[in-house]
């Protein structure tokens, strides 16, 4: 009782302190320096039309890199940790008639969707991490649906190290062409689709790199999902 | 007086820094820091709101003077990427203090080492 009322004050004095801090900051202004070369910019320097993405893959692609790099040393964690010889999937029942059927018909759409998100990340709301997590949705359902299925693992390691690779062979490319790493070379050098901006075939290599991110986020959220599902059989 | 968006930010963060003080079982302490990370994500992207301006497509009708800050955004996205990462880690290691010791309970737990 006395540890909740202190916790009760303490989260009192935080509030207070933070409402504070952010009465200072008035709610709906126009505060915008950097972003505001981003968006008059965008177009041009990039192709596509979405800045958010622009931001997060062509101008702060290394960024963004690293935030792949981190996704897989968690997944690479998750399997080092839950790691053990004879691991099984464990489920006694199987889903019910709803949940299977439904799985059955929906899980290629679902699938579909995911593919959408990314690849028209440089269009629309979503991109390489909303549309992999999409992705890994459809797993989990029949996960879920089917009591002895399982990722074919073999193929999802492949996939995986080899999508993670191109990531960085898309960098080095823009490294020989344009200088830097990670330099949009389909854009700048190349120019095409210059005269669709607004369509798909747009956006220099952002669709390309989206793309790869999907994949990558797909498989390994697909890999967390397994080693967390399946459970140590000891006889 | 703050806005509704910042009170609603404050509040998440409140309610989750209060699950992760309070409760003993690990798993919820794991959904506290959840719901104060999306308190954090909220905030983030409310203080790159513009009132009256739409969101960052450069579409028909939308002009770089007609669209929200991008950046907040864009380090949202990646603040979402690395909290599913960091959930899913905490996670596995809550399977396995669960495996070693047979509870959640933090308290049991600090007990049984001792």
């Amino acid at each position: 009782m006395l540890k909740r009322l202190l916790a009760i004050t303490t989260l009192i004095i935080i509030g207070y302190w933070l409402a504070q801090g952010l009465a200072g900051v008035p709610f709906g202004q126009d505060r915008m320096l950097v972003g505001k070369y981003y968006l008059e910019h965008v177009v041009e320097q990039t192709g596509a039309v979405n800045a958010v993405t622009a931001v997060v893959v062509n101008y702060r692609g290394f960024d963004t890199l690293g935030e792949v790099t981190v996704l897989f040393i968690a997944s690479t964690g998750v399997g080092a940790l839950l790691w053990s010889r004879k691991k099984r999937r464990t489920a006694r029942t199987e889903g019910s008639i709803v949940l299977t059927t439904g799985t059955r018909l929906l899980a290629p759409f679902v699938m579909l969707f995911g593919v959408y998100i990314f690849i028209h990340g440089h269009l629309t709301p979503g991109g390489g991490f909303p549309g992999g997590a999409t992705i890994a949705t459809a797993f989990l359902l029949l996960y879920m649906a089917f009591v002895t299925y399982e990722i074919p693992h073999r193929a999802f390691e492949k996939i995986e190290g080899a999508v993670g690779m191109t990531y960085v062979i898309v960098g080095l490319i823009g490294l020989a062409i344009g200088g830097y790493f990670l330099y949009d070379w389909i854009w700048q050098t190349w120019g095409w689709g210059h005269d669709n901006i607004g369509r798909l075939f747009s956006g220099g290599f952002i669709p390309i790199i989206y793309t790869i991110i999907g994949i990558k986020v797909g498989t390994e959220l697909s890999g967390i999902i397994d080693n967390m599902i399946k459970e140590e059989v000891s006889k | 007086m703050i806005s509704v968006y910042y009170f609603g930010a404050i509040s998440l963060i409140l309610i989750g820094l209060y699950a992760v003080l309070v409760k003993k079982n690990v798993l919820k302490m794991l959904i506290g820091l959840s719901i104060m990370e999306t308190g954090v994500n909220l905030l983030l992207v409310s203080i790159g709101y513009i009132s009256g301006r739409s969101a960052p497509i450069l579409s028909e009708g939308i002009g770089p003077n007609q669209a929200v800050d991008p950046i907040p955004q864009a380090l949202v996205l990646t603040a979402i990427v690395i909290g599913v990462a960091t959930t899913a880690m905490a996670l596995s290691v809550a399977i396995i203090l669960y495996g070693k010791y047979g509870t959640l309970n933090v308290e049991e737990i600090r007990r049984l080492r001792g």
